[in-house]
């Protein structure tokens, strides 16, 4: 009977608990969230699946070091209350990390539940206790005792926001500098509405803002006040001004009309609502689209077109699906939709017409060489396999380099050949004395999270160095 | 946010001047620059040239055109409305520098760009010669402020109703060909204009300087919309610009560009216009 039990139970643990969703042909007329998030019912069945293991490596591959058997074993016990307690404790943003962080490279890849099966759902879960406290009302935080101090955050992206929040518990009195109208950096402008609402970037600011932060938009440092003039007014800085700038791939036809970046195509759509009748902002509907790149932000704007009103979207990515850097999730939700994918695939020369229109692209099939530095296999091109994708509409998603403004009229800040801020990797510390930096504008473009992780590393090294100044 | 507007006057048909309370701007702003602003939520983000500031009273001036809808929505705007968003300085200041003579050209809304640079080339220690015109004498812009801030003032109008009549670069050339040792010339307004004025100017041993009006949503280098190909090179006008050496410009790619939504355009003032003859606005 034992036995029996056991292996009842085993087999259970063995079926990840589905996420509840839009079905596809719904959600692609629509800009509201495709993942619904879990029932309590679903999410008691996917926590009873976490072993509790004593030596826990999932923490190990959270970037925020989320006490993940902690929060899961208080959600098994219908304690969502605590459970967030738990999870805010390293992690100011779970709402929205639940939604957008590569868990399955990260706490989900070490799960030992994975080794013979499928891992826990923890950032499902992260999201239904973070979903459960906005139901509920957040709790206003304590206040704190003031330090005195002054710490400016440039960028209100999540390595600011993550800084700002830490710092602020501290006790220091700190103000975000950000550039937009809008707070929230990529989660406001480039992440869609389908895949993280941008009422949840709001609540999660307005949480911030009650730790006493102040937050001034359209406050561009580099313009206004230059890094020096910065550090004259406050006691510490920190940089988490991303990456914002576009890379184009230097092919002909790259100018012409209808041809965008990501940046632009999913600002307009996202921050400026351009799939909002009621807005004034103007983005070309295009019928037949093409997203040149592989990662989420391709996938991003080729789901976002669809919804715009497209007939066909297709991604060309120069190498195989195994190699797009994109989560898996959203590689599947964007194939459930019906995008295209044209793998091992590069585009040329892009082809417009006598108006300056883009007409189509032309492409070229690639195949995979030798492993680069990276490990990862080359694309090369296969010789007179040229052909030609008719497109209205061209998004380039292929990365982007971090903004050149912060450093005008600055010295003494160290930059690398990528126009990187050179940092320590433990401390976010600069050449500059008092200057941190943190997130994409030391990395090059990379993930929320791993922002997150360096703004948290940063707040926590500026703390110190406030206490030594 | 919100920033106050204090003061709007019509200074020609459908041109308005606004002075807005941004004491951040008018603390940092240098002639060339520009701002971005938005009226409420569901606006666009406009860019404007700073027509002029004052760093002491935190006033920035903005000259418009009534062409789009959000224009033509501004324009109805009055002393003590609020605008949404007002952003900036953007773009890098004008390289105003002493060098002898420039020459100055604005046509149409473009004279409201070069007003500031003439007060600072002036205050530099050079010899401005500004050339400003219009579709005729009612579209001229700040002529007694750019008689003031220049060393010889041109006017010239398409039907010769004020000053020459013809182009301003009819005038250009004309002073070029007069002998007088320019350094340089800076030309701002229509994109046709500064293509012809550029044409006009390439022969001469002289610098020529365009300031172009890209469309752009962020203006601080995000967005890539503001494109433009200089001397063969793929540049971003907020960032690398506004200013270009005007040899360099493909002006038929920036025009190609600025019509990038013209059919669009036309619907938006379209239904804007019904709205407000059905009261909505």
């Amino acid at each position: 009977m034992e036995e029996l039990h056991e292996e009842k139970q085993g087999k259970a643990k063995k079926e990840r608990t589905p996420m509840p969703e839009q079905p596809a042909e719904e959600r692609i007329k629509n800009f509201s969230e495709v993942a619904l998030g879990y029932s309590k019912e679903d999410a008691l069945a996917e926590a009873s699946r976490c072993l509790s293991c004593k030596d826990p490596k999932c923490v190990e591959g959270c970037p925020v070091n989320v006490d993940i058997p902690g929060f899961i074993k208080l959600v098994s016990e219908e304690n969502f209350e605590e459970a967030i307690e738990k999870i805010k404790a390293t992690n100011t943003l779970p709402a929205i990390c639940g939604r957008v962080c590569p868990q399955e490279t990260q706490c989900e890849a070490l799960c030992v539940l994975g080794k013979k099966g499928q891992p826990v759902a923890i950032g499902r879960l992260e999201r239904f206790c973070a979903d459960y406290e906005r139901e509920k009302g957040v709790k206003d935080p304590e206040a704190m005792t003031p330090t005195g101090k002054k710490v400016a955050v440039v960028g209100s992206g999540p390595a600011g926001l993550t800084a700002a929040a830490d710092l602020a518990k501290l006790g220091h009195k700190v103000t975000i500098f950000e550039s937009l109208h809008k707070a929230g950096g990529v989660l406001s402008y480039g992440i869609p509405e389908f895949r993280l609402p941008k009422e949840i970037v709001r609540q999660e600011l307005e949480y911030i803002k009650k730790l006493g932060v102040e937050v001034k938009p359209n406050y561009i440092i580099g313009r206004i006040k230059t890094l020096d003039e910065l550090c004259d007014d406050f006691d510490a800085v920190f940089l988490g001004t991303g990456a914002g700038l576009p890379n184009f791939m230097g092919i002909e036809g790259e100018n012409l009309n209808g041809v965008y970046s990501a940046n632009e195509f999913l600002t307009r759509v996202n921050l400026m609502k351009a799939y909002d009748p009621e807005y004034d902002t103007m983005v070309r509907h295009g019928k037949h689209v093409l997203v040149v790149g592989g990662g989420n932000v391709a996938m991003d704007a080729a789901r976002s077109a669809l919804r715009l009103g497209a007939e066909e979207v297709s991604i060309v990515y120069r190498r195989g699906e195994d190699e797009m850097p994109a989560r898996r999730e959203e590689i599947e939700h964007a194939k459930e939709e019906g995008i295209i994918f044209r793998l091992l695939t590069n585009p040329v020369h892009i082809l417009g017409d006598e108006k300056f229109n883009v007409t189509g692209v032309e492409c070229i099939k690639m195949e995979l060489g030798e492993a680069d530095k990276s490990g990862r296999r080359s694309p090369v091109p296969v010789e007179g396999s040229e052909f030609l994708v008719p497109a209205d509409v061209v998004v380039i998603a292929i990365g982007t380099s971090p903004n050149p403004i912060i450093f005008k009229g600055s010295e003494g800040l160290e930059q690398n050949k990528r126009g990187t801020v050179v940092a320590d990797e433990e401390t976010g510390a600069t050449s500059k004395c008092g200057v941190f930096a943190g997130g994409d504008v030391v990395t090059g473009a990379a993930t929320v999270i791993s922002a997150m992780g360096a703004g948290k590393k940063s707040a926590k090294a500026i703390d110190e160095y406030l206490k030594e100044k | 946010m919100a920033y106050k507007i204090l003061e709007k006057e019509e200074i020609a048909p459908s041109v308005h001047r606004m002075i807005i309370d941004a004491p951040d701007i008018a603390k940092a702003a240098k002639a060339g620059q520009f701002i971005i602003l938005r009226i409420d939520e569901r606006g666009e983000r406009v860019p404007l040239t700073i027509a002029d500031f004052e760093k002491e009273t935190g006033k920035v001036a903005i000259i418009f055109q009534e062409m789009g809808k959000s224009t033509k929505q501004l324009a109805k705007l009055s002393a003590g409305d609020f605008l949404e968003d007002f952003v900036g300085p953007l773009g890098n200041p004008a390289d105003v520098r002493k060098l002898g003579t420039v020459i100055l050209v604005g046509g149409g809304v473009g004279v409201a760009p070069i007003y500031p640079q003439a007060k600072a080339y002036r205050s530099a220690g050079n010899k401005v010669i500004s050339i400003i015109g219009a579709r005729n004498k009612d579209l001229l812009l700040l002529e007694e402020e750019m008689r003031e801030a220049s060393s010889e003032l041109y006017i010239a109008t398409d039907d010769g109703s004020k000053g020459q009549h013809g182009f301003v670069t009819d005038i250009l050339k004309k002073i070029l060909d007069s002998g007088e040792k320019v350094a340089r010339v800076v030309i701002v307004g229509p994109p046709i204009m500064m293509k012809v004025g550029t044409g006009v100017a390439s022969p001469y041993d002289v610098e020529i300087i365009v300031s172009l009006n890209s469309i752009m949503v962020d203006g601080t280098g995000m967005c890539g919309g503001c494109r433009v190909m200089v001397d063969g090179e793929t540049k971003f006008t907020c960032i690398d610009g506004p200013e270009f050496d005007a040899r360099k410009v493909d002006f038929v790619q920036l025009m190609n560009r600025l019509a990038m939504y013209r059919g669009e355009e036309a619907k938006a003032v379209e239904k804007y216009e019904e709205e407000c003859r059905c009261g909505l606005h």
